[in-house]
C-alpha cells in the first residue's frame, strides 16, 4: 500500500512537467506551428527562473520567499516567450521552415539552459551548488497541514506545490478555450485550413503569433516545475533530459486535447518511474521498460492515422507554413 | 471631400518574391548573416566572459584548425556531417520529413559496434565491408517503419521519426549493459584497442581517409541519383505533389518506401564511420544531435551536396573552435551551442531576403 502511495506520488511528479509542455504545445499545434522547440523552450524557461532567483538571493540581504517567487514565474516566463518569438519570427514573418527552426531552437535552448546552469555557480564567484532555498519552499507543499495529513489522500492529493495544481487547471482552461470560445474555434480553424480561415476574415499571422508564444510561456513553466519543485532549486546538467520529446509524444496520446494530456501525463509518468517499482527487474530489462512510453506514442500514431477520425487527427496544415499569395 | 484634408503617409513594407536572385548576391546575404551573426556572439560573449571577442575568435580558429590534429577531427567532423545531409536529401526532396537521423545512426553504429565485439578476428578487409552492410541494413529497419506506415496510412512521420530516436537510445542503453567494459562503469569502452579489429585502416598515413573516401562515394552516387536517374525524377515529382505523381502513373507508395529506405540505410552508414572510423566505442551520444545538425545543414543548402558542404564545414569550423575556447576560458562545451544557435538563427533568417524582396513602400492616403 505505502509502494503503491509512494508510485503514485512519484508518477505524478513526473507527469507535471510533461503536462505543461503538452498543453503548451496543443495550444501551439492548433495553430498549425509545428513547434520542435518546446524541449529547448522548457530547459530555457527552467534555467531563468532558477537565474532570476538565485541572483535575488544572493544579492538581499534576507531574501523574502515570495518575492523570490515572483521573480523565477517572471524570469521564467519571459524566457520561454522570448524564445517563442524567435521561432514565430522566423517561421510566420520570415517564413522559414518550422522543422529546422524548431530543431535549432532546441538545440539552442538546451545548450543554453546548460551553459548558464553549469557556469552559473561559478560566474557568482565559486559559492558552489546552485540552491534558492527561499524560493524552492515557496514553489513546495502550500496547502495547510491538516489536508496535508489526512491519511492515504492526503498525501496522493494535496502534498504539492501550486505548480502541480496549476499544470491541471490550466489544461482545463485550454480545452475550454479550444472548444468553447470562438476566438479557439478561430484559432482551430487556422491550424485546419489557413486560406479558408483568413477568407473568413481571420487574421492568420495574429493567431499563429500569440498561440505560439502562450503556448511557449506554459511550457517553460514546465521546466520551472522541474528545477524548483521537483529538484527543489537546485540544477543538473541535462537533468531534464528528454522529457521535453516526452511532452511532444504526450500531445500525440492525448489526441490534442489537452484534458486527455491530464490522464496521459499520469500515464507516461508512471511508466517513467515504473522501472523503479517492479520487483526482480535486472538493469538490461529495466532499459527496456523505459522505453514503453515511446512505443506506446507510436502505437497510438499509427492507429489513429488509421482509423481516420477527423477529431482526433493532428490540425491539417500542421507544420505548413501559410503564405497568403501562394493560395 | 472637405476642403482640409490632411494627407498622411504610411510606411508599408512589400513583399514581392523573387523569380531568381543571382547566386554571388545569395551569398553576400548570406555573408552578412553570419558577420551579424558573429557580431551578436561577440556581444554574448564579452557579456559572459569579458574577454576581447577578437581574442575569442581567434581562438575559435586555433581550435578548429590551430594543429595538424585538429585540422583532421575538424575534416572527419565535417565528412560525417555531409555524408548524414546526403541521407537525408533524397527524403526531403521527397518532402518526407525523416526526423529520424539520430536513431538510424545509432542504429548503424551499434551493429559495426555489435559485428567489432562479436566478429572482431574475421580479416579486415571482409569485416569492414560487413560492417558497412550491416549497419545500412540497421538504419534501413529503422526507417522501414515510418516508411510503411507514412505510405499506408498516412502517419505524420516526423512524429514517428522523432519518437523512434528515443525508442533506439533505449535500445543502445539496453545494449550497454551487455557490452559494458569493464563492467560497471556503464560505457563500452574503446573497442578491439588491442587487435583493431573492425577500425578503419590508416590510409596514405591518416586515420580518417577511408571516411573521406566513403562519404566522397556516397556523395556522388546520390547526386546522379537524384539528378539522373529515373528514381530521381521520380522522387522529385512525389515532392511536388502526390497527385500529380498519382496522375503521371507514378507508384506513390513505392516510392516512399524505396527513398526512405536508401534515405535510412545512407544514415546508419554514418553511423559505421562514427564508430569505425572515429570513436571506436557506442553510446547514446554516439550521434550527439549530428542527426539534427544535418537537418539544419541540408535545408540550408537547399539539398545541393556542395551547399552542404560548405554548411557543414562552418558549423563544424564553429563548433569545434568553440570548444577551444569553452576550455581556455573555463567555460563549459555548452558554450559552443550557444554560438552555432545563433548562427544557425541568422542563416536560416537570411533566406527569407534571398526569397523575397522587401522594399519600404510610401503610400499617401486622405485622412477623414
Amino acid at each position: 500500500m505505502t509502494l503503491l502511495l509512494t508510485f503514485l506520488v512519484a508518477a505524478i511528479g513526473q507527469a507535471v512537467p510533461l503536462l505543461f509542455g503538452a498543453t503548451g504545445e496543443i495550444l501551439t499545434e492548433k495553430s498549425g506551428n509545428l513547434n520542435l522547440g518546446i524541449p529547448g523552450i522548457m530547459y530555457m524557461g527552467g534555467i531563468s527562473g532558477l537565474m532570476g532567483a538565485f541572483l535575488y538571493e544572493n544579492n538581499v540581504q534576507d531574501p523574502s520567499t515570495f518575492v523570490g517567487v515572483m521573480i523565477a514565474l517572471v524570469a521564467s516566463l519571459l524566457a520561454s516567450c522570448l524564445g517563442g518569438l524567435l521561432y514565430s519570427f522566423l517561421t510566420v514573418t520570415l517564413r522559414s521552415n518550422q522543422n529546422v527552426v524548431g530543431l535549432a531552437l532546441t538545440t539552442f535552448g538546451v545548450g543554453f539552459g546548460n551553459f548558464f546552469g553549469g557556469s552559473l555557480s561559478k560566474l557568482a564567484g565559486g559559492v558552489g551548488q546552485i540552491s534558492v532555498a527561499h524560493t524552492a519552499e515557496g514553489f513546495g507543499a502550500f496547502l495547510p497541514s491538516f489536508l496535508r495529513n489526512i491519511p492515504v489522500i492526503g498525501k496522493v492529493l494535496f502534498s504539492y506545490g501550486f505548480l502541480t495544481y496549476l499544470s491541471i487547471v490550466i489544461a482545463v482552461i485550454i480545452t475550454w478555450f479550444l472548444t468553447k470560445t470562438r476566438k479557439g474555434l478561430n484559432l482551430i480553424a487556422v491550424g485546419e485550413d489557413p486560406a479558408v480561415a483568413d477568407a473568413a476574415g481571420i487574421d492568420v499571422v495574429k493567431n499563429k503569433y500569440y498561440s505560439t508564444l502562450v503556448g511557449a510561456m506554459i511550457a517553460g513553466l514546465g521546466g520551472l516545475y522541474f528545477v524548483m519543485e521537483y529538484l527543489h532549486g537546485t540544477w543538473s546538467n541535462n537533468g531534464f533530459g528528454d522529457r521535453g520529446w516526452l511532452a511532444i509524444a504526450l500531445v500525440i496520446l492525448a489526441l490534442w486535447n489537452p484534458t486527455n494530456a491530464i490522464w496521459g501525463s499520469l500515464v507516461f509518468g508512471a511508466l517513467y518511474v515504473l522501472y523503479i517499482y517492479i520487483p526482480g527487474l535486472t538493469r538490461a530489462s529495466s532499459e527496456l521498460v523505459k522505453m514503453l512510453p515511446y512505443v506506446v506514442t507510436i502505437v497510438v500514431l499509427v492507429l489513429t492515422s488509421k482509423r481516420n477520425k477527423p477529431e482526433n487527427q493532428p490540425p491539417s496544415a500542421l507544420g505548413r507554413a501559410y503564405f497568403r499569395e501562394e493560395r | 471631400m472637405s476642403t482640409n484634408t490632411k494627407k498622411i503617409s504610411h510606411k508599408t513594407l512589400h513583399l514581392t518574391k523573387r523569380d531568381s536572385i543571382a547566386t554571388w548576391k545569395a551569398w553576400v546575404i548570406r555573408l552578412i548573416a553570419v558577420l551579424l551573426a558573429l557580431i551578436i556572439c561577440a556581444f554574448v560573449i564579452v557579456g559572459i566572459t569579458g574577454e576581447n571577442p577578437l581574442n575569442v575568435y581567434s581562438g575559435i580558429i586555433d581550435g578548429a584548425v590551430g594543429s595538424k590534429r585538429r585540422i583532421w577531427v575538424t575534416v572527419r567532423e565535417t565528412v560525417v556531417l555531409l555524408l548524414i545531409g546526403v541521407g537525408l536529401m533524397p527524403a526531403f526532396k521527397m518532402r518526407f520529413w525523416n526526423l529520424g537521423a539520430e536513431g538510424q545512426i545509432l542504429m548503424g553504429g551499434a551493429a559495426a559496434a555489435a559485428l567489432m565485439i562479436y566478429a572482431g578476428n574475421l580479416p579486415p578487409v571482409l569485416l569492414i565491408i560487413l560492417i558497412l552492410i550491416a549497419s545500412a541494413c540497421a538504419g534501413i529497419i529503422w526507417g522501414f517503419l515510418p516508411a510503411f506506415f507514412k505510405a499506408h496510412f498516412n502517419t505524420n512521420e516526423s512524429l514517428f521519426t522523432l519518437m523512434l530516436n528515443y525508442v533506439a537510445m533505449q535500445i543502445i542503453t539496453f545494449l550497454i549493459v551487455f557490452w559494458e567494459n569493464p563492467s560497471g562503469s556503464n560505457s563500452v569502452g574503446i573497442i578491439n584497442s588491442a587487435n583493431k579489429g573492425g577500425w578503419f585502416p590508416k590510409i596514405f598515413g591518416s586515420d580518417y581517409t577511408l571516411n573521406i573516401i566513403i562519404v566522397v562515394v556516397v556523395t556522388v552516387v546520390m547526386t546522379v541519383y537524384m539528378k539522373y536517374t529515373k528514381h530521381g525524377y521520380e522522387i522529385a515529382v512525389v515532392g511536388e505533389s502526390h497527385n500529380t505523381a498519382n496522375y503521371a502513373g507514378i507508384n506513390v507508395k513505392k516510392v516512399v518506401v524505396r527513398t526512405m529506405l536508401i534515405s535510412a540505410g545512407i544514415c546508419g552508414i554514418a553511423g559505421a564511420v562514427i564508430v569505425s572510423g572515429a570513436s571506436h566505442t557506442i553510446s547514446t551520444s554516439t550521434a550527439g544531435g549530428r542527426g539534427f545538425t544535418a537537418i539544419i545543414v541540408a535545408w540550408m543548402a537547399n539539398l545541393n551536396p556542395l551547399g552542404m558542404l560548405l554548411v557543414s564545414a562552418f558549423l563544424v569550423f564553429m563548433q569545434q573552435g568553440a570548444i577551444q575556447i569553452a576550455s581556455q576560458y573555463g567555460l563549459n562545451e555548452n558554450a559552443s551551442d550557444i554560438i552555432t544557435g545563433i548562427i544557425i538563427f541568422f542563416l536560416i533568417g537570411c533566406e527569407f531576403f534571398i526569397k523575397y524582396k522587401v522594399r519600404v513602400k510610401k503610400s499617401e492616403e486622405d485622412a477623414a
